[in-house]
């Protein structure tokens, strides 16, 4: 052995490479750093959940595009011939705060289960177990991508420009949503570890979510009268998903007043009628809101995290 | 040298819950219910492990090592302490327990090299190596779900160890698989030894620690009860077991038969190759016992040469000092130094008595041709 040759030497020296820690507490930075030094592997994980979801069918993530895209066609259907609610181009109306709606709930239904589904590696890979959290929504993000080009789509065949100089508030207000998605998805995921029941109370307060999010009838026209003369509008407004919602209607459905498209056509205010500036501004006040989440969750996260194996 | 890992009182409690009430139902109805018990797996541990060593960790089931290593890992963070790691990891414990079973091997090799920190071009540099070395280069294509269980662990290692690891780790691994498995093991942690990367072997099996390893530590019910060269770790470590036997010993044998000395007529434990050696061991008992004398020889770097009995023929004990010799009509060893160890074995339950490790070294010298550990005498002739 000892004449072996020494070609397999290993020339480099681990003197200067940085050094991990395992501790029972870590502090946020060092996780935040672990999170991004990891990065290949969420999105190895992200990758794989695709792949796992369309493995064996042939056209394979182009399911992903022909299932919002039917819906679209039925709601256009629906909306347009039957059920006419006197909005025009009500279903671009619809579909732009669904596919935010989607990514939210597709994220947090799926995450809230993520680590107890997936014990078996928990207890035996080593990795920041908030990444599982966070592959669930990042594969909610390419199905959200996916749905956005069929809106984008569906909104140029029909000839319904958008608003172009609101586009610009999109990306802050679609990092909200993903920060602030992510930030619940990882909290919920721990929670779940230790009271199973979350992942089905989740889904029930998701239904209550949706309906609390003017989605699918609109704020200004169906309630916001109501909330006013109750002096409780800014309870609407906690909920962090309605600004990016109306966000992502008023650059889809652009205009804030119409005329009804049943007689005796009066006009009615679909969106409410902010500025710019004020659609800025309380987006990136949003945003704001979205980044202390993050750290929050991660932090609720590391707390949680220590006494994983005792329950799983 | 730079330490590569540094333990710095490191325990882990663990608390087992009894009657866990896990649903949102049974917490509001029972509050208070349940009672919750912590257990110790390890207190304060501390050691390092320099740049290029081959550390065992032994101990009995339940000592702690699997914890210890877990920890060390990542995969358990210690209740208090901690642990700093320099450089990449890969663990040979639970092998393929990453993969995914609807994947297909080549997806599933790249998300292990993810799981276990490597990038995608890293595995893209190691891809074909790995895929030589599972030896399923039809089957890399096929969903996992479709393979063999050896198949499995086969990839599963083919990827651990071709990731190129600054520290390995290997749990007990060695003890599955078949031989051929076991022997490329071995051979693989051999050659990580010699290009200077850091081991950690973990197991109860002492003969593989003193084949590998050059420091020990040993764990006994959570606490580290030795740190040092193998030899000595070792010794402390069957004289736990003994003490451990000793608390369940029926008969009370334990302790009342001790190995005081081996010595030879000479003096010298020097001998010719081919001539023989005359060995006599002093034994004191405390009672009459009739047991199994057992001597083991080794080289010195822990091959396990020989291990023979009296043949089944037990020794009787008489109390007070006695006498056993052994006699070894003609040593065929070849030059080097050899420990021996020496004990006696309860015949019924085959528990060990009494043990000395080391009891004695032998010289052996050698002026002849062949190579190796033993003389065959070979006769090469061209017919």
């Amino acid at each position: 052995m000892s004449d072996a040759p020494l070609a397999g030497q290993r020339s480099r020296s681990l003197e200067d490479t940085p050094v991990r820690v395992v501790s029972a507490r870590l502090a946020l930075p060092q996780r935040l750093a672990n999170l991004w030094s990891r990065r290949e592997l969420l999105l190895g994980l992200i990758t794989s959940d695709i792949r796992i979801k369309y493995k064996n069918s042939t056209l394979g993530l182009f399911w992903s595009m022909v299932s919002p895209a039917i819906t679209l066609g039925v709601y256009f259907l629906v909306f347009g011939l039957f059920l006419k609610n006197g909005y025009p181009n009500f279903v671009i109306y619809l579909f732009s705060g669904l596919i935010v709606w989607n990514l939210f709930q597709n994220s947090i239904n799926t995450a809230t289960g993520v680590i107890v589904d997936r014990a078996a590696l928990v207890k035996k890979v080593s990795f920041p177990r908030e990444i599982l959290a966070l592959s669930n929504v990042g594969a909610a993000v390419v199905y959200f991508v996916v749905q956005l080009f069929v809106l984008v789509i569906f909104v140029s065949a029909v000839g319904h420009a958008p608003a172009w100089k609101f586009i610009l508030i999109l990306p802050i207000s679609f990092l909200s949503l993903y920060l602030f998605t992510c930030a619940l998805a990882v909290v919920m995921s721990a929670v779940n570890v230790y009271l199973r029941d979350m992942k089905h109370l989740m889904e029930v307060l998701l239904q209550l979510w949706f309906w609390l999010t003017p989605i699918v009838y609109s704020y200004s026209h169906a309630i916001a009268p109501f909330l006013q003369r109750h002096g409780i509008t800014w309870v609407y407004f906690l909920n962090p998903v309605t600004l990016i919602v109306m966000t992502f209607q008023r650059v889809f459905y652009v205009n804030a007043i119409v005329h009804s498209t049943i007689a005796p056509h009066p006009i009615i205010e679909v969106l409410p009628t902010w500025s710019f500036d004020k659609f800025l501004i309380l987006n990136a006040a949003l945003l704001g809101f979205a980044i202390v989440a993050i750290f929050v969750g991660e932090a609720i996260f590391g707390r949680l995290e220590g006494d994983f194996e005792s329950v799983l | 040298m730079a330490n590569v890992i540094e333990v710095e009182g490191v325990s882990k409690k663990f608390k087992i819950h009894h009657e866990r009430h896990q649903s949102l139902k049974e917490r509001l109805l029972h509050p208070r219910s349940g009672t919750t018990e912590v257990f110790d797996a390890l207190s304060d541990i501390n050691f390092t492990v320099g740049e290029g060593e081959t550390l065992g960790i032994v101990g009995h089931n339940g000592s702690g090592k699997s914890t210890l290593l877990k920890c060390i890992c990542g995969v358990l963070k210690p209740t208090t302490g901690e642990i700093r790691l320099r450089g990449s990891l890969a663990a040979l414990l639970e092998l393929g327990a990453g993969f995914q079973t609807e994947l297909s091997g080549r997806d599933n090799v790249y998300l292990y090299g993810a799981m276990l920190g490597f990038s995608r071009k890293m595995v893209d540099g190691i891809f074909d190596d790995v895929v030589a070395f599972s030896e399923i280069e039809q089957f890399i294509d096929t969903q996992v779900k479709f393979y063999s269980s050896g198949m499995y662990v086969r990839l599963a290692f083919a990827v651990a160890v071709n990731v190129d690891p600054d520290i390995l780790v290997v749990d007990e691994v060695l003890a599955v698989g078949d031989e051929r498995f076991q022997a490329k093991c071995v051979d693989r942690i051999r050659r990580f030894q010699q290009e200077g990367r850091t081991i950690l072997l973990v197991t109860h099996n002492a003969d593989q620690v003193r084949a590998l390893c050059d420091r020990a530590i040993v764990l006994n019910s959570g606490d580290m009860i030795a740190d040092g060269p193998t030899r000595d770790s070792l010794r402390i470590f069957r004289e736990q077991l003994m003490e451990d036997a000793v608390e369940h010993d029926p008969a009370h044998l334990l302790g009342t038969v001790r190995i005081e000395s081996v010595s030879t007529p000479s003096g010298s434990f020097e001998v010719k190759s081919g001539a023989g050696l005359h060995l006599d061991v002093s034994v004191v008992s405390q009672g009459a016992y009739s047991g199994n004398f057992v001597m083991e020889l080794f080289t010195h770097n822990g091959l396990l040469v020989s291990r023979s009995d009296a043949q089944g023929a037990p020794v009787n004990l008489l109390p007070g000092h006695n006498r056993v010799t052994i006699d070894l009509g003609q040593v065929p060893l070849l030059d080097g130094v050899y420990g021996l160890n020496v004990g006696i074995v309860d015949p019924r339950g085959n528990n060990v008595i009494a043990w000395s490790e080391r009891a004695a070294t032998i010289q052996v010298t050698y002026d002849g041709r062949e190579g190796g550990i033993v003389e065959l005498g070979a006769t090469i002739q061209q017919q």
